[in-house]
């Protein structure tokens, strides 16, 4: 369970409000206008703001106090996810242990999650050598080698082509099944492939996640503003 | 509020760093201040240093800038063989070593020189390069590339479908784009060219001197290396100081950073002519940067193999200088870099504001009653070389550090990288282009250094800029001439080493 225990999160004006609890295991899309703070929510859950008021927690363990890298949280951003100095076997590793120093086994590890996200082989190039598509595995395959059990993706694939972003998309759903997801998504198409619950953002607030069928079957006015 | 929680890179060496520079500036200016005699006042020959010092400074920016203007119009309308050849060398004089360049204007306006020969031929007064127009001379040599680039950078920054509407309109392009734009770049301009000339000294001391022609760079200098009048040297290390702390804090109010000339590779389509006249102003301005240095070139390249052993031996030792000031240099650039904020900006920019002759004298009254000053001379030259790049060094780095950290800090932060895996596995390795240049730049600046090392230098210290300078003192010219060919190779060479090694490295 991700929990929100009335946060308040505020930066200048703007102040966003969440009391809501996510399942274990979901996949939930966070829905809404740009600057409704949907990146702002990603931000706190992984630790780079700290709440003004209220406790977010994760299977008990409050987050608060924690550091981004203890919290139980990977995160894939909307770009620069890889270092472009870094191999691909590095840059993975670095979801393992973030100092750069693999042991054998460990880059063994590596080698066979590239593999199973179709990079097998790869792992000595350089992230420029790859294409958008194959960049993006790589980036996936840095949050699958670690265990982290909550997986925050902010539009990281926002840059692909329609297809490609459906791939990434399902490539998530299947690999990362077990691990709770919440994405930003500005396409309702995406909410609709893999979300199994959509909380709307919208003026201040985050609503409670609702059923995706449910929502797009019965919209509230806050998404049908925004769907338009 | 919310705020961020965590940030990646350290800022304790910045700190340090700040600790250092504040110590060399201010602190020496301390030093300064506590021995200098107000009660003796200040004397007729000191306001005349002062006069002399403001009005240079002021003369030698009006004709940069002026110079600057019809040379940048033509560079940006024309498009020719050599013009990106020309570009690079107009951002030669920042690396040229002072002295090297004085040797060439001597050689081409100098009594011998090429200018006086042809006025003997056709029978006009031979004239002089010593004095008040020499200094103007040798400073417009400086700074009038600087302000090329300047304004070119503003004319290329208009853009083109500004001129193309008024090409259309056949409205008047000089009052309608080109001014309003000079309006904006000139100030700054000229400000930072005044701010370089009133801390100029090795100018002043080859081509001024005498009560007319004397900066209070220069009058320091001989009050302490001649008089050996501390009291007076102090006086007029903190009148220096005010002068050019005034002048940097209105300069940082008005000047925005310059580019590293990126973009300047194309011309300004145009169709208001006017041909024949940007092209002999091309030729003009070419001539007058690339004659005094041809000079050397042809006349050292025939003396730099029989130099004296002394010659080579300074060569040794100002490379040795050079090379770890410009380490010092780069690693604190990096270290205040890193920091960020307030007060690494204030240390980073403070050493511009500084003379080398005001810390040297500082330095000299702190080591006096310890040691003698002589002994000190190479580490001290090393020291404060180092801390009058920095600004340099740092504007070379700082954009690349702060997008390194935009790009990946919390990347690096969420993943759990210590601070010493972010140093050396992320920010060293993308910053090797950066850093290539900023060292480049600091081992090209020491290298050419005639200032500090003139007040502390013993027997067998010299660097060599001051041996040179102390053959050109002895009239042998010819031998002065290898030793600029000398010391022009090496300054040039070691940017080039340092740059091209950060370039071939980076990797995208």
């Amino acid at each position: 369970m991700l929990i929100f225990d009335d946060v308040v999160l505020k930066q200048g004006d703007f102040s966003l409000s969440v009391a809501l609890s996510i399942k274990q295991g979901a996949v939930t899309a966070l829905m809404g206008q740009s600057g409704a703070g949907k990146s702002t929510l990603l931000a706190a859950i992984a630790g780079f703001l700290s709440p003004d008021q209220g406790q977010i927690s994760v299977d008990g363990v409050k987050l608060n106090q924690l550091s981004p890298a203890k919290r139980p949280v990977s995160m894939l951003f909307q770009d620069n996810n890889l270092f472009p100095h870094l191999s691909v076997l590095q840059n993975v590793g670095l979801g393992l242990r973030g100092d750069l120093r693999l042991s054998a086994i460990e880059a063994q590890h590596v080698s066979d999650v590239l593999t199973d996200v179709g990079l097998g082989g790869m792992g000595d190039r350089k992230p420029a050598a790859l294409s958008g598509g194959q960049q993006s595995r790589a980036a996936l395959a840095r949050v699958l080698v670690g265990s982290r059990s909550v997986v925050l993706l902010d539009e990281p694939f926002a840059a692909l082509g329609p297809a490609l972003k459906a791939e990434m998309l399902d490539l998530v759903k299947t690999r990362l099944a077990g691990r709770t997801i919440v994405m930003v998504s500005h396409d309702p198409a995406d909410a609709h492939r893999i979300a199994d619950t959509v909380c709307i953002v919208a003026d201040g607030c985050v609503s409670a996640p609702v059923e995706t069928k449910e929502l797009f079957a019965n919209p509230p006015e806050a998404l049908s503003d925004y769907l338009g | 509020m919310a705020h961020s929680t965590f940030a990646i890179n350290p800022r304790w060496p910045g700190g340090i760093v700040a600790g250092l520079v504040l110590a060399l500036t201010l602190g020496t200016l301390c030093a300064v201040a506590i021995r200098a005699e107000f009660q003796t006042g200040f004397g007729a020959a000191d306001w005349a240093a002062v006069r002399f010092t403001v009005s240079q400074a002021f003369v030698s920016a009006l004709f940069s800038c002026l110079l600057a203007i019809p040379v940048a119009r033509a560079l940006a309308r024309r498009q020719f063989r050599g013009r990106s050849a020309l570009i690079t060398l107009l951002g030669a004089p920042f690396l040229l070593p002072v002295i090297v360049a004085v040797l060439g204007l001597v050689m081409v306006f100098g009594r011998n020189g090429l200018l006086n020969d042809a006025f003997g031929l056709v029978g006009l007064p031979e004239i002089s390069i010593y004095g008040f127009h020499g200094v103007v001379l040798a400073h417009v040599f400086f700074n009038m590339p600087l302000v090329t680039r300047l304004v070119l950078q503003g004319w290329l920054s208009v853009p083109s479908e500004r001129f193309r509407l008024a090409a259309s309109l056949n409205a008047p392009v000089g009052r309608l784009i080109e001014w309003p734009m000079l309006r904006t770049v000139l100030p700054s301009a000229f400000l930072v060219v005044f701010l370089i000339c009133l801390t100029s000294f090795a100018v002043a001391l080859t081509l001024g001197g005498g009560p007319k022609a004397t900066t209070v760079e220069l009058a320091i200098y001989q009050s302490l290396r001649f008089d050996f009048d501390l009291g007076r040297a102090a006086l007029l290390a903190l009148v220096q100081f005010v002068i050019c702390a005034s002048a940097a804090i209105v300069a940082w109010k008005v000047t925005s950073p310059d580019g590293s000339g990126a973009g300047l590779d194309r011309a300004v389509q145009r169709w208001d002519g006017g041909a024949k006249r940007d092209v002999l102003v091309i030729f003009l301005a070419a001539t007058f940067l690339a004659l005094p240095l041809g000079m050397i070139i042809l006349r050292g390249a025939t003396e730099v193999l029989s130099l004296p052993t002394d010659i080579w031996k300074a060569a040794l030792r100002s490379a040795i200088v050079a090379v770890f000031s410009s380490a010092l240099s780069t690693v604190m650039a990096l270290a205040l870099a890193l920091r960020a904020g307030r007060l690494a900006a204030v240390s980073g920019g403070l050493p511009l504001a500084a003379s080398s002759l005001v810390i040297g004298t500082g330095l000299f009254l702190l080591v006096y009653p310890f040691v003698n000053p002589a002994k000190l001379a190479l580490p001290i030259t090393m020291l404060v070389n180092a801390v009058l790049a920095l600004p340099f060094v740092l504007r070379a780095m700082a954009p690349a550090v702060a997008k390194i950290e935009t790009d990946f800090g919390r990347l690096a932060i969420s993943l759990g990288m210590s601070q010493q895996t972010w140093i050396w596995g992320v920010v060293l390795p993308r910053l090797k282009g950066p850093i290539g240049f900023g060292a480049g730049l600091a081992a090209a600046l020491s290298m050419g250094d005639l200032g500090v090392i003139a007040l502390f230098a013993g027997d067998g210290q010299e660097t060599l800029p001051l041996a040179m300078y102390r053959l050109m003192g002895a009239y042998k010219m010819d031998a002065a001439a290898g030793a600029a060919l000398l010391l022009l190779t090496i300054s040039l060479g070691v940017f080039w080493v340092c740059d091209r090694g950060g370039r071939t490295v980076a990797d995208f």
